[in-house]
């Protein structure tokens, strides 16, 4: 028998809303961290691939190639089952997410900051060298400050993707915000309710980052 | 001043300078002329470094650029080395390349605080007289963005002024100019040369040539075809190919 007489358990939902949040603030922990260290990762990728230097050059093409080619779980699996069996060191889920989420985004992240260097007028550096000023002097005060405003619409794109790929250190019993609905989903009967709750507080989260991106980039503009 | 002894330069199969030498006085102000294409931007960015020659030797000052002597071999020199020598070479380009982030003040104490570490406060003041002397004084807070292209180019002036150069380097400074802009920035040219500063200048503003310009050279083809006081080279030019250029731009 067929039912349609459906009814969203409220009660249900309610009580299961701070499991919920407390599942989301470890995304946003996730995401915070996967942030932190894949801008830091894609920092010094993007400068392996743009200085001068064939060695530097081709490893740095070498992480872009295969971090950005092997699905990000396949990458989760090998950090937490294949590893340890390799190291002989087990990790705990949480830095194994961490770790798997950094050296993925680093590679989406490099790739945003080499294309956002480059497109900085060549003329800017030979002016900046001509005035005596060191190749790394010249980036740091001239060269990414430039790229700073064309970063920020990229970056913001990349860092939802992050949140969202968050999603899948559930698979590694990482409790996070998808697996915290996962687990009640099952045990109470209630997928509907959890997995509907949960993308709205994804919702929520990615439309926060959007805003404040949209925020940063037009104040940024205002001050060219 | 600067020495230049039989450089070459190619990019890949492209033969931009060939066997090039050249002398330049201390306070002396060299016009160079020729077609485009002939290796005028090439043989300027050797100068400074922007590009590395094949072969050849340049000197700046008694230094040599780009190579140093270790136990009578020549090897190449360390980068800081090469940072050294273009602190004492400003160069102005076509397109003046200023820093758009940057106030006009910014842009012009930016490398004196940076490389020279000179206080802030110092370099302002030397930016300010700077300023004055380009006649943009009123524009030090403005943005590259506000300014006409000439005042953009006398604020590169400025710029590279503010590193006090012993040498100035000038690409075309106002062949991307509106006509009616390009006198101003010639002025501070004129200027420039009539205090002593030792000039290369390509530009095919015959005016400026003829009044400060102690030696006008031509090149074609990755060659200087023909040099001499202006005067000569605009009225009697001694190579068929300098009297074709100077028929087509005259
Ligand atoms: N970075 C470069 N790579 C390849 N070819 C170049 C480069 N710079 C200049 N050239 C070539 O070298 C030749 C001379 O250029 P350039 O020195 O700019 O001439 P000019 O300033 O007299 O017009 C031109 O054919 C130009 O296309
Ligand atoms: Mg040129």
């Amino acid at each position: 028998m067929i039912s349609f007489g459906f009814v969203w358990d409220w009660a249900f939902t309610v009580k299961m809303l701070p499991l919920l949040i407390k599942g989301a603030g470890m995304t946003v922990t996730l995401t915070a961290c996967a942030i932190t260290f894949g801008t830091m990762i894609g920092l010094i990728i993007a400068f392996m691939k743009i200085i001068k230097n064939p060695v530097l050059n081709f490893i740095g093409s070498i992480y872009t190639w295969v971090f950005r080619g092997i699905p990000l779980l396949v990458q989760l699996f090998i950090v937490y089952y294949a590893l340890p069996m390799v190291i002989g060191l087990t990790l705990d889920p949480f830095p194994a997410a961490v770790i798997s989420i950094s050296l993925c985004g680093g590679a989406y992240i490099a790739e945003i900051i080499r294309a956002g260097i480059q497109s900085v007028d060549k003329g800017q550096m030979e002016a900046s060298l001509s005035l005596g000023m060191t190749y790394f002097q010249a980036m740091r005060r001239i060269i990414i400050p430039q790229t700073y405003r064309r970063l920020i619409p990229p970056m913001g794109n990349e860092f939802i993707t992050l949140l969202k790929d968050t999603a899948l250190v559930s698979t590694i019993s990482m409790v996070e915000l998808t697996r915290t609905a996962q687990i009640y989903a099952a045990s109470h009967f209630k997928p509907f309710e959890m997995f509907i709750t949960a993308g709205v507080i994804y919702l929520f989260l990615t439309t926060f980052f959007t805003l404040v991106f949209g925020k940063l980039e037009s104040k940024l503009a205002q001050s060219e | 001043m600067i020495k230049i002894e039989n450089i070459s330069k190619s990019f890949g199969s492209l033969k931009v300078l060939k066997d090039l030498s050249l002398e330049i006085k201390a306070g002396e102000v060299v016009v160079v002329i020729g077609p485009s294409g002939s290796g005028k931007s090439t043989l300027l960015r050797c100068m400074n470094y922007l590009e590395k020659i094949d072969s050849g030797k340049i000197y700046i000052d008694g230094e040599l650029l780009g190579f140093k002597e270790v136990n009578g071999k020549l090897v190449k020199a360390p980068a800081k080395d090469i940072y050294k020598i273009r602190e004492n070479i400003g160069m102005v380009f076509q397109r003046f390349n200023l820093f758009p982030h940057m106030t006009v003040l910014e842009n012009i104490i930016e490398a004196p605080v940076l490389v020279k570490k000179i206080s802030k406060q110092e370099a302002t003041e030397r930016a300010l007289k700077l300023l004055r002397k380009v006649g943009l004084e009123e524009k030090a807070n403005s943005y590259p963005s506000q300014l006409s292209g000439g005042q953009q180019q006398r604020v590169a002036i400025a710029r590279a002024l503010a590193m006090e150069p012993k040498i100035m380097l000038f690409d075309e400074p106002t062949s991307a100019l509106d006509p009616e802009l390009v006198g101003k920035v010639l002025a501070v040219m004129m200027d420039l040369a009539k205090e002593g500063m030792t000039m290369v200048v390509v530009t095919h503003e015959m005016g400026f040539a003829r009044e400060v310009a102690d030696r006008v050279l031509f090149m074609d083809d990755g060659r200087i075809v023909e040099e001499g006081p202006p005067s000569q080279i605009f009225t009697n030019p001694q190579h068929p190919r300098t009297r074709g250029f100077l028929a087509k731009i005259l």
